[in-house]
Formats: structure tokens, C-alpha cells, sequence
């Protein structure tokens, strides 16, 4: 079947299988692999990119869904130099050890500090993220790194 | 010293790369003209393999081969190793059962892969998978480990399913204790099987050039020279020098990908058998499967103590499960990762320990973050605290009469380890006041006046990091050598690559060896690069684990960068007319004493390798190497308390605070040394409160997803605070002693004894769900 989106910025018109998932289109089609894949049953987390506007795990998205959508990955935040408030954060404030997570952490975390207007505290960070895993950091400089950001969002 | 040297606060350089996607993970590579590799894994937990038919899976859309541990074995393919000799008490060698990487008779454990569909698409080889017909004969597993060995024989060849019976301390000194003690403290408890759960799934991406019969492999290793030696010397997959192994960016270890599995061996063969690059990742589910899990331990311990609370002596029984075949450390971590660390902190002058390692139809298991030290310090420091309360004494106080004493060092405990040094008393008190110990009876009365309970619990727990030296090592059964590598090569233009035989997958060795390496030869942070992970680039090292990386290759390019400037001290000389042992080193600068005359660290190197004017009798370059071994182990050790409180009505325990003091000796980058205990602390708490690997009484495995294994999320830990204590290790160049685990380490006794405190039981098995608080508070 044909897929018209747009990631980050860029028009694409792609042949998919009706059964493809977002995350497959990224990774694959597009070779957008800083989006990952941590788990097969929807709870990691760290395939989690933007679309429409709000964080959905593209593991739970089947592509055709995403017709017609305007996605957002952690390629098309920001680069060095140009930083994501968030990214920078996450790295001023070790929220990231391998890194594996981070992608999905990141867009995850941008999107509770929208939802809430940036009005978070430790705890509203801590469910707000609950639906990414991170086995290394043990959450507490992300939850920091999260905190800062909500500041300069 | 730079704002970027040791001790300081770098934000890490790796992060560019991860917090904008550009990580390079083994899943992340594509080869030209790859084909997918999926398993066929057992669904019973033992069984005997009749027939395998694999004809229509054959015949599917796009399969380029199924084959099966048959076809391997038949190419010469070996079987995976242990690589760790544990002798029993009688002398005897351990059993080791034969693994081939793919099963070929018999399956023995739920996810025990016998055979591997090579597609065009991931998708046509999982539905070529779905063909292959199976004929198994299921056959008894042998499940609970208690019962593990009056259970039908897993291995013809192993009587009693028992891999050995090991001992270690005097025996007849402890028993001599009890018989007079005037106090016995007694536990019976289970440490409880974990699943390590990287973020990033097992993967591996193989490909073989027929021409050069040059093997390359992508993987997901923690010491991608260790598999290559493995796979080379045992598996005889290739000639080591014909095999590549690159462990790019991995995403987490915890000890699980330090071994050599058969995943990654097969489709690594799959490559050379179809002439096709072959490329596996691993899902979720296989990796609960088929991850080695880690500790799974029933323990008896007694400890003795005098009515003055000092202890007599200790006597410590336990069973360990090692799954159905040996992993590759498997039989090491029970034994000498566990039973050396059974002094803790403590002067108890007489221990006595038994292990018998068994085998079941489980998945194997192996070195799990701490491998065998969390198991010890939990038996420790939960009989410890269990023995304060019997007697009346405050733990804190209990523990300090027992200390090892600072001017006792170095110490030689009754477990056949020297602790070099140590201030535990420092580091307790240290603790206390953070936790503000004292005032915890006002905390208790506030919550109880809410309808909650209250507990704090201590663990002072003791470790053995960067396991050393090899010769006594491979005198107790190492198979391999426990040095590390490090290269300095210095550019002509004067910037320094670094090569370490370390490997970081989250550890941020890429900032801390820059940052020991500019320290040293005051050449700019920037201006250092690290390289590690792929043996077509590197010396032989061992890679990480064990919480070895600084103290053991952070050292190695300590002495290499010693041979670096002593070099550059012979060039600087002859290039200033002095005789070489009147030029000093400092901040990167070459000069001579007592005169204005000096050149810096890039002219000695331009100098080197545009030798103009240079010793005759020296080669030109500037690029020295170092192989440290240590002298023994390091002992970091720490305080940590935990205080919880849990609700009676529902039995969820609320973990309110930890505080963690650490002594791990001298520190690289603080910031990064906090992020590993943080990190340490989650999955110790993890383990004490939420995780656990249960298989049913049918060896299925019913915690097999996220969804029914508890892996702590963000809102169900605190914010941890941390500090440190310093003794600097006596016995290798930066004195570091490592930091990788003790958070994992510390955190379950700590835990269990705040969860204990608050309940008044004695003891409840871990993890501490809201079932078991609240069946116990209903019993008490």
C-alpha cells in the first residue's frame, strides 16, 4: 500500500505492507535508527516519537495510520550546536548512560512538558515518564534533566 | 590542572551522538545483501528432539537455508565453554554437560534454541519458522531448585544434577565457635532470580568474505576479544586472526553480555554457510528467554556473636542454581565472587561457606551486575541486622563493635581475600547523618500516627572489583587472563588516540579515559580520543565487567603514558642538548631543570615522527602500549540506608528515601561516578521490591514479558542521594577501586532490612510485592 508522511520536515511518498509498523518505516524505509526498539508488548518506550503532535510508541502504530501525519524523531530535534532545550539538558545534567533509551526518553519528556505547560514537579515527572524505561540511570538525573528543561521550554 | 582533568565534572562526549540519534547500535547496521536470521526455540522444558522437519519451511517465499545444531556440528562447529574450573570440596572437577550452541538431542530449558531460519525479509523468516515441524518427546523437567537434585537426571553424565559442591574457610574453626557461642542468629532465605533486562535486545550482524576467509561480527558483546578468543579457540567458528569482532554502541549490559551465546555464534556460521551477510536481533521475549538470568540462590546462615555482640563466627549454606548448562563465568559467581565477600566489613574471625551448584531446566545463569557480591552482602547484612534486633543492639552500633578498624589494614580476612584499605566507620557515619538516623524514631511515630509503618535498614556491604591477579586467578580455575590493555598513540600533531581493551556500553569511558589520559600527558581534553570495542583496531584486551574498567585499563594507560614521557624525555634531551634525568614532565611541557630551556608535548612529537634531530639509538614514533596486571583485587565499600514506609492496608511499601556512602577510593569524573550508583541503587531496589524470574512448576517461564516482570519505573523509585568516602586503592596508579555495581550491590539488604524493621518480622522473601507485605502483616 502507499504512504504519504512527513518526517522531520521531509515529504515521503513510500510503498509499505499493510502490516509494517511505524517504527519500521522510521528504522528501515528511512533509516531513522536513532528511534529504537526495546521491547515487543508496547511498554518500553523507546521507540516513542511525535506525530501530530503529541508522543505515541510507533511500535503500536501501524504505518497506514500515519498517513497523511507529520512526524517528529529524535533526528529532527535539534543537532549539536542547535540543541533541543531537552537534549541539552539530558546531557548537562547525565540523564543517559548507554543511550538506548534516550531517544524515546527525550521525545517523551518534551511532550509531558507540553501537556502540562511546563507546571511539573518531581513526582508529576516521574508518572509523566512512566511509560519509558531506562535500566541504567535509575531515573534521578533524568528527572532533573527534565525539571531544567521544563524551565527553558 | 584543566577543567578537564581528574576529578572533575565532564559532561559526557558520547552524548552528542545519543541525545541526537546518531548511536550506532549493533541493530543499526545494515550490510549489503543481508538476510535474517530467526530461531526455532523449545517451548517444553525438557524434551528429546525426534525429528526435525523442516521441508516446507524450506520451500517458503524467500528462505535462503533452515538448519538445524545437526548441520552446525557437522561443519566442526564446538560447543560453547565455561571458562572458570570450579573444583569440589573432594577435589573433583566440576561437571560441565555439553552445550552445542544449537541444541541437538535434547532441549532443556523453555527458549533453548535448536534451529534457525536464514530469510530474505525478517518476515518471510518468521513465517518459514512458523513450517518447521517438530517432533519432541517431552521428558521430566527438573524445576524448583530446591528440589533440583533428587529430580531426574538432566545430563546422563551428571549425577545429582550437581555441577559441584564447593567450600571455602576452616571448617573445624567455625564449628568450634558455634559449639561455645552464646548466641546463634539464624536465616533461612531466598536471593531471587532476576532477569537483567538490557534496554537494548542481544543482537548480531555477521558477515564472511569467501576470498580472505575473513569472518566480521557485529555484536552486542561487553568484550567483543573474549568472544573472538571463544569463538575461535573453542567454538572453532574461525582462526582468531580471521575473525573481527566489533562491539560498536551497546545499549547496557549488566553483566548479560559479557558471554558468548548461541545466538550470536550461529548466525555468525549462517553467514560463511550461505554466503550472505545474516543479521538476528533479539525481541523482547527471546531476551527474557534466553539472556543468562542472574543469582537464584537458597541460603542457609548462621552467624555467633558473644553477649557483647562480637562476632564469633559464621556458617553460610547455599544452593545455587546455574540453569541447564554452564554460561560462560556461570560457576565462578557462586563460588568466588560470592564466598570470598562473606567477611563483609567485619573482623568475624572464623567463616565457613558450602555452595552446591546445581543444574534445572531453566535458562542459564550467570554474572548479573554484582555476580555473586549483592548475594554475599545480602547474607551479611541481613543476618547482621537480624542479630541487633535478637539482641537488643542498635544495627548501626552492632556494626561498628565488628568493623574492620582503619589501622587494621591490610587485612586478611578468613576467605582467602587482603582488603588493602578501608574507612567503614567514616562512611557509616557519614550515612547516618545524611539519613539522619537519630531522628527516625520521630519520622516512625508521624507515620504511624497516619496509619503507616515505618522502617530503616542499614547494608554496609564490601566488594571485590577488577579481579586480579591472573596468576592466582588461573591457579582457581580462570580460563582466561585478568589484565587489560591500553595503547597511547600519540598523532604527529601532537593529539593522543587512545586504544583500551575496556568497553563501555553506558560506563562513559570515552570522557573518562580522555579526561585520566590529558591529565597526564597535559595534552587538551579535546585533543584525546578513546577507541575501544573492535579487535581489528585493538590489543587483545578483556573488556568490562566487574566494575573493572579504571581501576585495570584506566591503569594500563596510566603505565603506557609513563613510557610515553619516558620517551619523550629521551627526544626532549637530545633535542636540548641535557642529559635525559635532568628534564622534567609537567602540564605538558618538557624542560630542563633549573634552565628556560623546554619544548611542549607536541614539538617532542612532531620530533618524533620528523626525526631531524633525534638519538640515534632511538626508534622514531611516539606510540607505547601497556598490558596491567594487578596485584589484587579492589575493595570498594560502602553505607547505605534505607528508609521506607508501607501501608498495612494495601502492603505497597513506599521507599521514602536512600542514602548511599561510597568509598571508591579516588574519583575520575564525579558526576559519572554518581550516575553508576544511581543506576546500581535502582536495581538493587528493583530486586527488593519489584523483580523477579519465576518459572512455574511446569518450567514455563510465566515472567516472560515486561508486562508480568516488574522493571522499576520512574514513579516507583525516589531521588537517591549520594556521597563518598575516600581511602585511594594502595595499589594501582590512580587509586580507584571502581564504582559499576555497588548500588546493586548495597541496595537489597538495605532495603529488605528497612521492609523487615517496618513489618517486625524477622524476615520476608524478596521481592517485597504489596502480596507478601500484606500476608505478613496479617500473620503477625
Amino acid at each position: 500500500m502507499k504512504l504519504s508522511l512527513t518526517v522531520n520536515e521531509t515529504d515521503h511518498e513510500l510503498e509499505v505492507a499493510p502490516n509494517a509498523l511505524l517504527v519500521d518505516i522510521l528504522r528501515g524505509d528511512l533509516g531513522l535508527t536513532g528511534t529504537h526498539v526495546g521491547c515487543d508488548t508496547s511498554q518500553c518506550g523507546a521507540c516513542t516519537v511525535e506525530m501530530d503532535g503529541r508522543a505515541v510508541k510507533s511500535c503500536t502504530v501501524l504505518a497506514g495510520q500515519a498517513e497523511g501525519a507529520r512526524v517528529t524523531t529524535i533526528e529532527g530535534l535539534g543537532a549539536p550546536g542547535n540543541l533541543h532545550p531537552m537534549q541539552a539538558a539530558f546531557q548537562a545534567h547525565h540523564a543517559l548512560q548507554c543511550g538506548f533509551c534516550t531517544p524515546g526518553m527525550i521525545i517523551s519528556a518534551i511532550d509531558l512538558v507540553k501537556r502540562t505547560d511546563g507546571r511539573l514537579d518531581e513526582v508529576a515527572v516521574r508518572e509523566g515518564l512512566a511509560g519509558n524505561y531506562c535500566r541504567c540511570t535509575g531515573y534521578h538525573n533524568i528527572v532533573q534533566a527534565v525539571l531544567a528543561a521544563a524551565e527553558r521550554m | 590542572m584543566s577543567e578537564q582533568g581528574i576529578g572533575k565534572r565532564v559532561t559526557r562526549r558520547e552524548d552528542l551522538r545519543f541525545i541526537t540519534g546518531k548511536g550506532r547500535y549493533t541493530d543499526d547496521i545494515n550490510l549489503p545483501g543481508q538476510a535474517y536470521a530467526v530461531f526455532l526455540r523449545s517451548p517444553y522444558p525438557r524434551a528429546r528432539i525426534r525429528a526435525i522437519d523442516a521441508a516446507a519451511a524450506a520451500k517458503a517465499p524467500g528462505v535462503v537455508g533452515v538448519f538445524t545444531g545437526k548441520d552446525l556440528a557437522a561443519d566442526g562447529i564446538g560447543h560453547l565453554p565455561c571458562g572458570w574450573l570450579v573444583k569440589s570440596k573432594d577435589g573433583s572437577d566440576m561437571k560441565v554437560p555439553p552445550r552445542p550452541p544449537l541444541a541437538i538431542e535434547t532441549v532443556n530449558f523453555v527458549g533453548e534454541p535448536y534451529a534457525l531460519v536464514v530469510a530474505e525479509t525478517l518476515g518471510q523468516a518468521r513465517a518459514a519458522a512458523a513450517l518447521v515441524e517438530t517432533d519432541f518427546e517431552e521428558l521430566e523437567p527438573v524445576v524448583a531448585l530446591a528440589e533440583a537434585t533428587a529430580g531426574p537426571q538432566i545430563h546422563p553424565e551428571i549425577e545429582a544434577n550437581r555441577c559441584y559442591d564447593w567450600e571455602l574457610g576452616d571448617q573445624a574453626a567455625v564449628e568450634a565457635a558455634f559449639a561455645k557461642a552464646p548466641h546463634v542468629t539464624r536465616l533461612e532465605f531466598a536471593n531471587n532470580r532476576l532477569i537483567p533486562n538490557a534496554i537494548e535486545p542481544r543482537a548480531a550482524v555477521a558477515a564472511y568474505n569467501r576470498p580472505t576467509e575473513e569472518f566480521t561480527l557485529y555484536t552486542t558483546s561487553q568484550n567483543p576479544h573474549l568472544e573472538r578468543l571463544i569463538l575461535a579457540a573453542f567454538v572453532n567458528l574461525a582462526p582468531e586472526h580471521k575473525l573481527r569482532v566489533i562491539s560498536p554502541d551497546v545499549g547496557g549490559g549488566f553483566g548479560s553480555k559479557i558471554f558468548v551465546y548461541p545466538e550470536e555464534t550461529a548466525a555468525a556460521w549462517a553467514a560463511r554457510r550461505t554466503n550472505r551477510p545474516v543479521k538476528w536481533t533479539a525481541d523482547r521475549s527471546e531476551a527474557f528467554l534466553s539472556d543468562a538470568h542472574g543469582r537464584d540462590h537458597l541460603t542457609t546462615a548462621e552467624l555467633a556473636l558473644d553477649e557483647a555482640g562480637t562476632f564469633l563466627a559464621l556458617r553460610v549454606r547455599t544452593r545455587a542454581n546455574l540453569g541447564a548448562y554452564l554460561s560462560t563465568f556461570a560457576s565462578s559467581v557462586p563460588t568466588y565472587l560470592y564466598g570470598t565477600l562473606l567477611a563483609g566489613q567485619y573482623r568475624t574471625p572464623a567463616i565457613h561457606v558450602e555452595v552446591e551448584g546445581v543444574f534445572t531446566n531453566t535458562a542459564p545463569v550467570d554474572a548479573y551486575r554484582g555476580a555473586g557480591r549483592p548475594e554475599a552482602t545480602y547474607v551479611v547484612e541481613r543476618i547482621v541486622e537480624t542479630a541487633a534486633r535478637e539482641l537488643g543492639i542498635d544495627p548501626a552500633e552492632l556494626r561498628r563493635r565488628n568493623f574492620i578498624r582503619p589501622d587494621q589494614f591490610p587485612y586478611e580476612t578468613p576467605v582467602a581475600l587482603v582488603y588493602d584499605t578501608g574507612d567503614y566507620e567514616a562512611s557509616l557515619a557519614k550515612a547516618l547523618k545524611q539519613a539522619d538516623y537519630a531522628g527516625f524514631p520521630a519520622r516512625r511515630r508521624e507515620s504511624e500516627a497516619r496509619g503507616k509503618r515505618r522502617g530503616i535498614g542499614l547494608s554496609c556491604y564490601i566488594e571485590a572489583c577488577g579481579l586480579a591477579p591472573s596468576q592466582l586467578a588461573i591457579q582457581l580455575g580462570a580460563g582466561v587472563g585478568l589484565y587489560e590493555s591500553g595503547e597511547v598513540r600519540v598523532n604527529p600533531t601532537g593529539s593522543v588516540t587512545v586504544f583500551t581493551g575496556s568497553h563501555s556500553h553506558g560506563q562513559g569511558h570515552e570522557t573518562t579515559f580522555a579526561q585520566i589520559v590529558s591529565e597526564k600527558l597535559g595534552v587538551p581534553f579535546e585533543q584525546v580520543e578513546v577507541v575501544h570495542g573492535d579487535t581489528g583496531r585493538l590489543e587483545f584486551g578483556l573488556g568490562t565487567y566487574g566494575s573493572r574498567s579504571v581501576a585495570v585499563g584506566g591503569s594500563a594507560l596510566i603505565k603506557a603514558s609513563d613510557k610515553i614521557i619516558a620517551k619523550g624525555k629521551r627526544i626532549a634531551a637530545h633535542m636540548l642538548e641535557a642529559a635525559p634525568d635532568e628534564v622534567d614532565f609537567e602540564d605538558g611541557v618538557f624542560a630542563v631543570r633549573q634552565t628556560n630551556k623546554s619544548l611542549t608535548f607536541g614539538e617532542v612529537a612532531f620530533a618524533a615522527y620528523v626525526p631531524a634531530n633525534f638519538p640515534e639509538d632511538l626508534e622514531p614514533g611516539l606510540s607505547e602500549k601497556s598490558f596491567y596486571d594487578p596485584k589484587n583485587f579492589t575493595f570498594p565499600a560502602g553505607s547505605h540506608i534505607a528508609e521506607v514506609e508501607v501501608d498495612p492496608q494495601t502492603g505497597v511499601v513506599d521507599l521514602v528515601r536512600f542514602v548511599a556512602v561510597d568509598d571508591f577510593g579516588e574519583v575520575i569524573n564525579p558526576m559519572i561516578v554518581e550516575g553508576q550508583v544511581h543506576g546500581g541503587i535502582a536495581q538493587g531496589v528493583g530486586q527488593a521490591l519489584l523483580e523477579h524470574g519465576v518459572y512455574d512448576a511446569d518450567g514455563q517461564l510465566v515472567t516472560g514479558s515486561f508486562m508480568d516482570y516488574c522493571l522499576p519505573r520512574a514513579d516507583d523509585l525516589p531521588s537517591f542521594e549520594v556521597d563518598t568516602t575516600v581511602t585511594p586503592c594502595t595499589h594501582n596508579p590512580l587509586g580507584v577501586k571502581g564504582c559499576g555495581e555497588a548500588g546493586a550491590i548495597g541496595a537489597p539488604a538495605a532495603v529488605m532490612n528497612a521492609v523487615t524493621d517496618a513489618l517486625g518480622v524477622k524476615d520476608l522473601a524478596m521481592p517485597a510485592s504489596p502480596e507478601r507485605v500484606w500476608r505478613a502483616l496479617q500473620a503477625a
